[in-house]
Formats: structure tokens, sequence, C-alpha cells
């Protein structure tokens, strides 16, 4: 079978049953992508398929071989990272990092569709959608941090979506559950 | 997971004619079928992948309802313009269930057809009458907390989980299919879901091979308020415990129409012809309100550890009633 991964070709010979993110992390050594309950409860990982973030565990490879598909690995490199990896680096937006490659594809993928667009389930006028701090817990619920990093990754979400620090007196009111 | 032979359909034509093999299924979004697989609740022996079927474009009719594709992704469908204009609740509901993630994945066709998450379904060392026939139910007696008040029988009292249906219901919703002997149907979605009675591996009125197309929603109703309200454990990405759908339109203080669909609480997305009638041609006072919490709960019987969804389905009726109505 044949597979386009963040713009180089792979071919692979594999069964009709492996997940798109067990061809990544099994058979082409892309490790960057986790696999947290394989059940796609945890988000961990999250790709990118035709530029929309979906659950790698819960797709089949074999229906992927016509698609575009980008991990962790093809967002940026150690050098030459993304602005989200910059952010969640300078915000300490994980602590074991385990759920990371996952919440950054995520993030990616959420900052296009609020680009679209498109309302969440927070969204008051569902014409009208605009990001804030509860838009952002809403549209990332899909990604657990069992290490509960979840500020410091809405702080880096909002430096990268142009929203800037959070106001430092609700930062710390929120943070307490004030 | 258990191996299956895998078909990719170029047309629904040659999708319906792969899928008259035994134990074959269609396969598209896969987010719940691919889940059941790898714990081995579902075994199919062949996948159909429908998902290069020309089946992903909302259309707008000349009797001013939508055509919505098999195949339209619930993200899509929750900010398509004309969706959120014409039919709000169902945005809503699509919006309150799932993740992100998830719902870029999971199909309008698909998601009607998510099975239960009945822990006992999920425990393939538990009986389960819907997942093995004629094994018994683990559910009565049995941890019950998430499961239905409404619809159940001796043999289930699995609940139907779908957001997403439950606002088809209250916009009735027709389902257009293809059958493997060629001929097209559609299908009211009242009479599409089946109570379990004995036989609850059978949820719907599709017969083996049978293939969604379409789902059709009638022009909308001018001038009606919608409405989603879901309880559910967390905030975001939860099952419901109980949801509403609902459309309702006033003329002065009188209810001039009202359709209401309950999600959480019935073996199938719920509708009570006899609600609407205790609201229909009424004032918008608490006894009205209190009179279709009365219509909706009459026959519900709880279970032990989800009885608490009687009660807190007549608060959450009531809640979206006042909301509904303006009072």
């Amino acid at each position: 079978m044949h597979f386009t991964i963040n713009g180089r070709s792979y071919e692979a010979d594999i069964d009709v049953r492996t997940s798109l993110l067990d061809l990544c992390r099994e058979h082409l050594e892309l490790t960057g992508s986790k696999k947290g309950c394989d059940h796609g409860q945890c988000g961990a990982c999250t790709m990118l398929v035709n530029g929309r973030r979906v659950n790698s565990c819960l797709t089949l490879a074999v229906m992927h071989q016509d698609d575009e598909i980008v991990t962790i690995e093809g967002l940026g490199q150690v050098g030459n990272l993304h602005p989200l990896q910059d952010a969640f680096v300078r915000h300490d937006g994980y602590q074991c990092g385990y759920c990371t490659p996952g919440q950054i594809c995520s993030a990616v993928g959420m900052l296009d569709e609020v680009k679209k667009g498109w309302p969440s389930h927070v969204t008051g006028d569902l014409h009208d959608a605009e990001l804030s701090d509860a838009e952002i817990s809403e549209r990332m619920s899909g990604n657990i941090c069992r290490c509960a990093a979840y500020p410091n990754i809405v702080d880096a979400i909002r430096e990268v979506a142009g929203m800037g620090d959070r106001d430092p007196v609700l930062k710390t009111a929120a943070e307490i559950g004030a | 997971m258990k191996t299956f032979q895998y078909a990719r359909a170029d047309s629904a034509e040659t999708a319906v004619q792969e899928a008259i093999a035994q134990g074959a299924k269609f396969i598209a979004g896969g987010t719940n079928l691919l889940d059941l697989m790898k714990l081995q609740v579902e075994t199919p022996e062949k996948l159909v992948d429908i998902t290069r079927l020309p089946l992903g474009e909302i259309e707008q009719r000349e009797d001013g309802g939508l055509t919505i594709g098999a195949l339209v992704p619930n993200s899509d469908l929750a900010a398509d313009r004309r969706v959120i204009d014409g039919y709000e609740v169902l945005s809503r509901a699509l919006l309150a269930g799932a993740s992100g993630q998830l719902r870029n994945k999971a199909t309008t066709a698909g998601n009607l057809l998510q099975r239960t998450r009945c822990y006992y379904f999920y425990d393939t060392a538990s009986p389960c009458n819907k997942r093995e026939p004629g094994s018994g139910c683990g559910a009565i007696g049995g941890f019950n907390r998430i499961l239905a008040v409404l619809g159940t029988s001796e043999s289930c009292i699995a609940s139907h989980p779908s957001d997403m249906a439950v606002a088809m219901r209250a916009l009735d919703a027709t389902i257009v299919t293809l059958k493997s002997d060629g001929d097209r149907r559609r299908i009211a979605i009242g009479d599409f879901y089946r109570l379990p009675g004995n036989t609850p591996h059978i949820e719907t009125a599709l017969e083996p091979g049978e293939l969604i197309t379409a789902i059709e929603l009638p022009a909308p109703v001018e001038g009606a308020k919608h409405l989603y309200r879901k309880v559910r454990d967390r905030a975001s990405y939860a099952f419901a415990l109980v949801s509403v759908a609902g459309v309702v339109k006033m003329d002065g203080d009188t209810i001039a129409s009202a359709a209401l669909a309950f999600g959480g609480l019935g073996t199938m997305p719920w509708r009570d012809a006899g609600v609407e009638a205790a609201l229909v041609g009424q004032p918008a006072t608490t006894a009205t309100f209190e009179a279709a919490a009365d219509a909706l709960l009459a026959d519900a019987r709880g279970y032990g550890s989800n009885d608490f969804k009687i009660p807190l389905a007549r608060r959450t009726l009531i809640a979206s009633l006042r909301d509904l109505t303006g009072r």
C-alpha cells in the first residue's frame, strides 16, 4: 500500500486491520504520535488528515491511501519548530509530554476550524465563532492531559491565536477555581 | 480484532452488491465500528468502504427542505449556514456530542446507527441480548446508571447514545436508502428505530445490505425557537444522561406548535405525541409544562441506579420549556 505522510511517499505491506496510528508508529518509524487509550477517548494519537484533525487510532490505514497525512514530525523539527510547538515549550504546556504531539496537532486543526467560522458547544450566536478561554477548553476537550497542564496549554494556544496573555488576576482566579 | 475482507466501493450500487455477503458491514467514519471491533463486540467478516461515494453534499431542495448526504461529517453539518439558520437544534445537538476529532470523522448516517454505550454490551465476558441474542441482560439488576427508563423490555434496557438523532427526531427527518435489489425507499425517522422487545439486536428498519444514502429534513418551521439542552456528568465530551431537543412556536402566550425529542432516556431517540398534545394550544404555564412531563414519564421505569433519571427528566423538560416559550 502507498501512503503520503508529511509530504513524503511511503510503501508498506500491512494487514488490513492496521490503524493509521499503528502504521506510523510500528511500520514507518514515525513514533511522534502516541497511543494512549487506542479507543478515541484521549486524543494522544491526533493527526491531520487532509488538514482535518482526527483520532488516528480509530481509522484504518487501508482507507487513507489517497489522503495527505500530517503527523507531529511534519509540523516542525528541532531548530525549525511550528509556532505551536515553540509556544508549548515557552509556556510549559506539558509535564510528561505524552499527550503533547496530539495536543499540538489538535490545536493546529482547531485553530483552522475557528478560522473557517465553525461554532462550538459554548458559542452563543452560532454565526459568530470567536475564540476565548472557554472556547479553547471546549474545542480541545478531546485531548486529555493526565498531568493537567491545561492552563499552560490554553496560554500557548492563546499566544499563537493572537489573543495575548490572560489577565494575571483572572488567570490566578481561574487556577484556584474562584 | 478479528480479520476481515476489505472492499472499497466506487458507487452506491456496487456498495450494496458487495454488502450482500454474509457478515458484511459498511464502514465510513468508523469511529464507533472500529472501537467495537477492537473489543470483538463487532466481528464483521467483510468491510465495504463507502467513503469514496459521492454522498458528501448538503443540498437545498425546491420545497425549502435540506437533503443531507449520508457521508457529510458531523462537524461540517453542524457548521453549515443553512443548518444553523433553519435547524439550529441540529447544530446544537451535534456540537454537544463527542470531540472535535470525532466530529470530523463521524458521518451523518453513521451517527444514526451508533450502538449503545451500555457497559454490558461492551464487556464480552458479560451476558447481553443485544450482542449475543439469548444470553441474558447484565444491566437489569446491574450497574445501569446511564441506561434507559423508557421503551425498555425484559431483554434490554440499553439507551441510544446519539445527540444528533434526537434532533433529527424533533425535526421529522426522513432516511433515504438503497437496497441490494436496487430499490430505493424513504423511511420516516419515527419508523426507523425499533424498540428492543425480545429482539434487541435488531435496532432499525434497515434490511441486510441496505445503505443509507441521505437524510432529508422538511422545510424549517418559520418563527420557531430551537433548543438542545444536554445534562451530563462532564461539561464536555460525555454522553447525555438526559437531553431535550425542542422546536417550539408561540402565538402570543399560547403554544402554537411543539416538537420535542429526548436523549439518554429511551432505548431509541425518544418522541411522544402525548407530550406535544399536552402543550399545543395551551398557555405557557408551569401547570402546562408539568402536564407535558407527566405525559412523557407516565410509563417510565427505573432499574435502581438509573432511577434518578426520571425526576431529572422532569426538571430538564420544564426548564427547557421555560426557555423555549420565553417564560
